[in-house]
């Protein structure tokens, strides 16, 4: 079962390239966000089963913890600025 | 039981990551901001969620799960909102969506010359 959660960990660091092309070639700053806001979703999912390849899934599900709130608070926080006169795109 | 625990995880991580994909795919090929959204608050919740849900499954019963059912929730809160905040903030900032020349507009009034 392990051999399962690293094919599935090793596929998952595959994807998470998809969205960097648009992080990088975004043609506005919003479509970086999203770019953003994709790779840390998809990071969270990572966490987890990293967590279960190396069979500490009892310290790493904290993190994954933290990680989500950081991630949501960020782009709320990020999304409030954008909406003030000081962000542009 | 422990066999039918790992084929059900097994089935809902694989599900998972096809919805991961997916939402791979969206971000990388769709012409606009706002359905680039679209892509990531439904597919990529979806995926996220399956493939927390396996986990929770492989686990059963302890305080990892418990823990896992909080990201479960935390997440399907969490996506959806953070992009809708994202889009109304582009479209508070006056960024315009492409929209394309409809044919079936024509259709319609032809229809209804007919």
């Amino acid at each position: 079962m392990e051999t399962f959660f690293l094919g599935a960990a090793i596929l998952l660091t595959a994807i998470i390239w998809i969205p960097v092309y648009r992080v990088v070639k975004g043609p506005t700053i919003f479509d970086r966000l999203v770019g953003v806001n994709a790779i840390a979703t998809k990071t969270i999912v990572l966490i987890c089963l990293i967590g279960y390849v190396y069979g500490r899934i009892d310290m790493f599900i904290d993190i994954t913890l933290a990680y989500a709130i950081l991630g949501f608070v960020g782009s709320i926080a990020i999304a409030k600025y954008m909406t003030t006169d000081k962000g542009e795109f | 039981m422990g066999e039918i625990q790992n084929i059900i995880s097994i089935a809902f991580i694989g599900a998972g990551i096809f919805f991961i994909f997916v939402a791979g795919i969206g971000v990388l090929r769709l012409p606009d901001f706002y359905s680039r959204t679209h892509a990531v608050s439904k597919s990529d919740t979806l995926g996220v969620l399956l493939v927390v849900m396996g986990l929770i499954v492989f686990e059963g019963f302890t305080l990892n799960s418990l823990k896992l059912s909080f990201i479960f929730i935390l997440v399907a809160l969490s996506n959806p909102i953070g992009s809708h905040a994202l889009g109304m903030a582009a479209l508070k900032k006056g960024l315009k969506p492409v929209l394309g020349e409809s044919k079936n507009k024509e259709e319609e009034e032809s229809n209804v010359g007919s």
